[in-house]
């Protein structure tokens, strides 16, 4: 008999790897996450370089051009002042994704403080935190968000101030259940057993522990600020014309559905598929962060 | 010889229901009047089943939980009400070793900065030397400088151990507790990770409370024993002593069930009956009085007294001067575990040299 060669077991990897790193690797080796990345980069892209890609000026009216249909000049038709849907949706990508974002920004700046006040001191704190968190929660997300933004006047900035706080609640209860399940870890015992004061260790260790379900949830949240965003401004109360945002661009659309379908479609379809995006990579994250996932 | 730890009359009651109105209406009696000292360098261990009290007594030590009752003196000191930064600047004198090197460590944070943040919190080393400082940390636990940049997840269980030994050791402490410190550990990994402490404690002259159930692991590293049984010290003595004169018919049932290498060994075994008793309700007089095949009408009735029955040896039991004496275990000196961990040891002396 033969004696056998008995390979070499596999060398570890050269560079130390990080959680988040690893969590990385996993989230680019799912393909919904990595199309929705994509298509959010590309929004993102489009917002930002808005002045640059887009052919016309998305508040000139064009007095020949009136509900003209999609043509080699007007690739997505023109609007009731003649005015170009593709500029359109393109600078209205920013108002979306700007509400989307410095809205769910808000949110966590008030949610995180709150909710690890909340966990971590528990008791008699907790306890009234969480009522008001609770009276927030009972009443519907939008329907919150569309008060507090009638409430403030209309315009972007207060929209996004709208929702921002009216998704406040959902992070506050996240971060809270998050801390406690966190907060009874033995390496929190540690942290103490070494001398940590109670205030770092809800930053330094018990924070980057909860770090991944709230880029979860803050990523869906994104999507469900976006959809807010063009309730509001479909209802006069986000973003004002003439400036253009996709929520605003629909109601104008509504009253020409069937002359000008074309003036619906193409803001409808772009928030169709922000939302649907931000929704793919949110689930990705989800997976990539999962800790029971090995690779 | 003074005393670097004083305990008197600890008790932790933990609420286990509250009424309507957020009062507590019923405890658990996790610790009761529990008393010992403990001299510098020297090791206690805290033995007994789950549920017993032992883990709660090395918190209450730590001042990691508050006692209900009870003193606890370090050096003399008082630091039963100690707050703040004062309780924080204490963690500098007394750490713990966690029993599940998986949990213990910060997922998030790399070996490196788990050892250098105790250096940082107590101003110990200035900044610019603590990576070096950590390297000998690493060192002194039989790991590689090099494993300072990992995090902990690519470490085994027994080396995430040593990370836990080198954090406790970092601020250079009078007294560590370790709460069953190698349970969680294979048996191989058990010799190494024990010897290493072993060895630390000589040559740094620690004192160690070493909590535990494998009573072979007890013996191998300390100098004295105490048994606890819900919540109660019930003997405390120097580990020859407690090994060949037990007195206590707890502490009986505990060594007679210990396995000899000896299939046809004629022993003496003390085989326990029945559940331990809920710390919720525990048992009226001595709570061991439902479970002891000795008890009488005022074991029932008088919870006992630590009596002392020779030098260092106490023991909380009504009849331990009429008890038959307790048949020795059949292997004196070099019983199961003893030969288990020598044969061990002797391994890890030739792996650690090849090394």
């Amino acid at each position: 008999m033969s004696e056998a060669v008995i390979p070499a077991p596999a060398a570890k990897p050269a560079t130390e790897q990080s959680p988040a790193r690893r969590a990385l690797r996993r989230l680019f080796r799912r393909k919904g996450a990595v199309v929705g990345l994509v298509v959010v980069l590309v929004f993102v892209g489009m917002a930002l370089l808005a002045d640059v890609i887009s052919p016309y000026d998305p508040i000139a009216a064009d007095w020949g051009a009136l509900r003209g249909e999609p043509s080699a000049e007007h690739l997505f038709g023109s609007d009731e002042l003649g005015r170009d849907v593709l500029s359109r949706v393109i600078h209205g990508a920013s108002a979306s994704l700007f509400a989307g974002v410095i809205s769910v920004l808000l949110a966590l700046l008030i949610g995180i403080p709150v909710g690890l006040l909340s966990g971590y001191a528990g008791g008699l704190v907790d306890g009234v935190i969480m009522r008001f968190t609770d009276a927030m929660l009972a009443v519907p997300f939008l329907i919150l968000a569309i008060a507090m933004a009638a409430f403030l006047g209309p315009s972007l900035t207060n929209a996004m101030i709208a929702i921002g706080i009216a998704a406040a609640p959902i992070f506050v209860r996240l971060t809270r259940a998050q801390v406690q399940a966190v907060k009874v870890e033995d390496y929190i015992e540690a942290a103490h057993a070494v001398g940590n004061s109670p205030l770092r260790i809800a930053l330094r260790h018990i924070l980057p522990n909860i770090w991944p379900a709230l880029m979860v949830q803050s990523t869906l949240t994104i999507a469900s600020a976006i959809i807010a965003e063009a309730s509001l401004s479909f209802l006069g109360l986000g973003q004002q014309p003439p400036e253009p945002s996709w929520g605003s661009m629909l109601n104008t659309a509504k009253d020409y559905m069937s002359e000008a379908p074309w003036m619906a479609v193409w803001p409808g379809l772009s928030i169709f598929l922000v939302v649907l995006c931000f929704n793919l990579l949110g689930d990705g994250l989800r997976d990539a962060f999962d800790p029971r996932h090995r690779d | 010889m003074t005393n670097l730890l004083e305990v008197r009359d600890l008790t932790k009651h933990f609420t286990a229901r509250t009424n309507w109105f957020g009062r507590p209406v019923s405890f658990v009696n996790a610790v009761d009047d529990v008393s010992f000292d403990l001299k510098a360098g020297e090791t206690l261990s805290l033995v007994g089943e789950s549920g017993c009290g032992k883990s709660t007594t090395g918190r209450l030590l730590l001042r990691l939980i508050d006692p209900t009752a009870g003193s606890i003196r370090f050096e003399g000191r008082d630091i039963t009400q100690l707050t703040g930064t004062a309780l924080r600047d204490l963690r500098r004198e007394m750490q713990l070793v966690f029993q599940d090197p998986y949990a213990s460590l910060n997922p998030r944070m790399t070996v490196g900065d788990i050892l250098a943040e105790p250096l940082m919190l107590h101003g110990m080393v200035p900044a610019g030397q603590r990576k070096a400082r950590v390297e000998e940390l690493l060192g002194l636990v039989g790991l590689r400088a090099s494993h300072a940049r990992r995090y902990p997840h690519e470490f085994s269980g027994g080396q995430r151990q040593r990370v836990g030994i080198a954090r406790a050791l970092a601020v250079e402490p009078r007294l560590i507790v370790c709460d069953e410190a190698v349970s969680a550990l294979d048996v191989s990994v058990q010799a190494q990770v024990l010897n290493l402490l072993k060895d630390l404690q000589a040559r740094l002259g620690i004192a160690m409370v070493f909590i535990a159930h494998d009573l072979a692991v007890v013996r191998h590293i300390s100098q004295r024993i105490a048994v606890m049984y819900l919540g109660n010290i019930v003997e405390i003595a120097p580990t020859a002593e407690l090994f060949t004169r037990p007195q206590h018919p707890y502490t009986r049932a505990l060594l007679s069930a210990i396995p000899v290498p000896q299939p046809k060994a004629a022993r003496q075994r003390m085989i326990l009956t029945g559940d331990v008793p809920s710390p919720i309700n525990p048992p009226s007089g001595c709570r061991f009085h439902t479970r002891c095949p000795f008890a009488t009408d005022l074991c029932k009735q008088t919870a006992p007294a630590m009596e002392t029955t020779s030098q260092g040896h106490s023991v909380a039991c009504h009849h331990w001067r009429e008890l038959p004496v307790a048949a020795p275990l059949p292997v004196e000196g070099d019983s199961a575990g003893a030969a288990r961990l020598a044969r061990l040891q002797a391994r890890f002396t030739e792996t650690a040299s090849q090394s």
